[in-house]
């Protein structure tokens, strides 16, 4: 009966405790990683919604240089293809801890790149196609989807650093350890290694 | 034991040098990225290409279409990018100046670096479905560029603007519903201030109707003592003190700014 009687003052003082610090715990860094782990899912999918922008575009880009340059088949298919494999590769936000995901996804995009400016720089060659409306309609949604996505994979970068420092740093690295044990590190963009080295002038007469 | 103190002392060591590497890089990146002229006016001429008529003409003209539609159009000149590409340079300048309106993104940077011959539409994300990234190249090469080749670097920008301006026109009922949000979303909400008359007006004049309310409509039970309402009120004299206490309120200045609108990098650039 004493018993009883000691014990309920006691729970009554743990709950008491309990409730007046768990609005705390917000301070300490208890949503730090949550919110920075949402931010960096929502920059990725930002990044996504671009590139798709970009895949979107570039059938009726191919369709316009190919009345007036057909035989650049080369080129051409270079784009198809890899705008093909580029759209095959997709990373989702819940696999972006994934390294080899990331790098495939990474990978496919800047082939993508490489083919796309290639294509522009034989557009050059054709001062009629040059004029046409359609393709200058075109060629400015392509600048200008290439600028967002600069922006952001811009966006991107920012948010995974954060999350990452989150990750790393006190306190809410002991959060990280203690409660959120399966948050990751996740994967930023990084400059591959052709787009490292200068950019190669040919003034050879390239047949 | 000495090996392996050395070892870790060495590591320490590289530790710090990869630090002093990583905080060398971010000095010279911050330095790569050029410093970001002050938001001064509408028109922020740096690079000097416009006589100050044609200025006050351009300011003229902004203000009065923001306050017909809420479009923040600013025309930002420079004398060099300092090495940098103007895509990311106007992109952080219009988030830096945060041009347009929260929420409402509908903000224009109108961008000319002189020395790199570069010019840059960026447009803010409310305006990117009817300022196109189609209709910035047009105005740029179209208006801009030849004007531009000529030395004409007040007709150049003025006709961008008249160009901008129509073309955000030119979508007139998007234009109206535009101009209304922002409207709606500027006005004084009328009900915090109602609620906080409510407040001030009980704490102040309960204050009042205690001072000689007891008085009318309580019932004396001794020398200036009242009974009212369960409560016992002396109103012995007690040395009044009065006070007065004032607060000024410091209402904004008429400057210019941003109204903390963003940009995902619509738009488009050129050069001449």
């Amino acid at each position: 009966m004493p018993n009883s009687l000691t014990l309920a003052p006691k729970t009554f003082r743990i709950l008491l405790l309990l409730f007046l610090t768990l609005p705390f715990l917000s301070a300490c860094g208890f949503n730090t990683i949550p919110t920075r782990e949402e931010q960096a899912k929502a920059a990725w999918s930002e990044v996504l919604n671009q590139y798709q922008r970009r895949a979107d575009l570039i059938p009726n880009l191919v369709e316009t240089v190919k009345g007036y340059a057909s035989h650049e088949r080369e080129v051409l298919e270079s784009v198809v293809e890899a705008r093909a494999k580029a759209t095959q590769v997709q990373v989702s936000p819940e696999m972006l801890t994934d390294p080899e995901a990331f790098r495939a996804f990474q990978e496919s995009q800047a082939q993508l790149t490489g083919a796309l400016s290639r294509l522009l720089a034989v557009v050059e060659n054709y001062p009629d196609l040059k004029a046409n409306q359609n393709f200058l309609a075109l060629q400015a949604q392509l600048e200008g989807t290439e600028n967002r996505i600069a922006v952001a994979r811009r966006g991107y970068i920012e948010a995974v650093r954060l999350y990452n420092t989150s990750l790393r740093t006190l306190p809410s690295l002991l959060w990280a350890k203690f409660w959120f044990t399966d948050a990751q590190p996740m994967q930023s963009f990084t400059i591959s290694e052709e787009n490292m080295q200068l950019p190669k002038v040919d003034f050879g007469n390239g047949g | 034991m000495a090996a392996s103190l050395r070892g870790s002392l060495h590591l320490a060591g590289r530790g710090i040098f990869a630090w002093v590497c990583a905080g060398l890089l971010l000095l010279a990146v911050s330095a790569l990225a050029a410093e970001l002229p002050a938001l001064t006016g509408r028109v922020v001429d740096n690079a000097g290409l416009l006589d100050s008529q044609t200025e006050a003409a351009l300011t003229e003209k902004l203000a009065g279409f923001e306050t017909k539609s809420s479009d923040q159009i600013v025309v930002a000149t420079i004398q060099s990018l300092d090495g940098e590409v103007i895509e990311p340079y106007a992109n952080r300048l219009f988030r830096a100046w945060g041009l347009g309106h929260a929420g409402e993104d509908n903000g224009v940077l109108l961008l000319v670096a002189l020395n790199d011959r570069r010019m840059r539409i960026e447009v803010g994300y409310g305006l990117e479905g009817t300022l196109t990234d189609l209709h910035a190249k047009l105005i740029i090469e179209n208006t801009m560029v030849p004007a531009f080749r000529a030395g004409d670097y007040a007709r150049g920008i003025t006709g961008a603007v008249d160009d901008i301006v129509t073309v955000l026109e030119g979508n007139a009922a998007e234009l109206e519903a535009r101009a209304r949000r922002t409207a709606e979303e500027n006005a004084e909400p009328i009900w915090p201030v109602v609620l906080f008359f409510i407040v001030w007006s009980t704490i102040f004049f309960g204050g009042f109707a205690f001072a000689f309310l007891p008085q009318l409509l309580g019932h004396r039970t001794g020398r200036n003592k009242y009974r009212w309402l369960g409560m016992d009120f002396d109103y012995t004299s007690r040395g009044g003190s009065s006070g007065s206490s004032g607060w000024s309120s410091g209402s904004s200045s008429g400057g210019f700014s941003g109204g903390g609108g963003s940009s995902g990098g619509g738009g488009a650039s050129g050069s001449w």
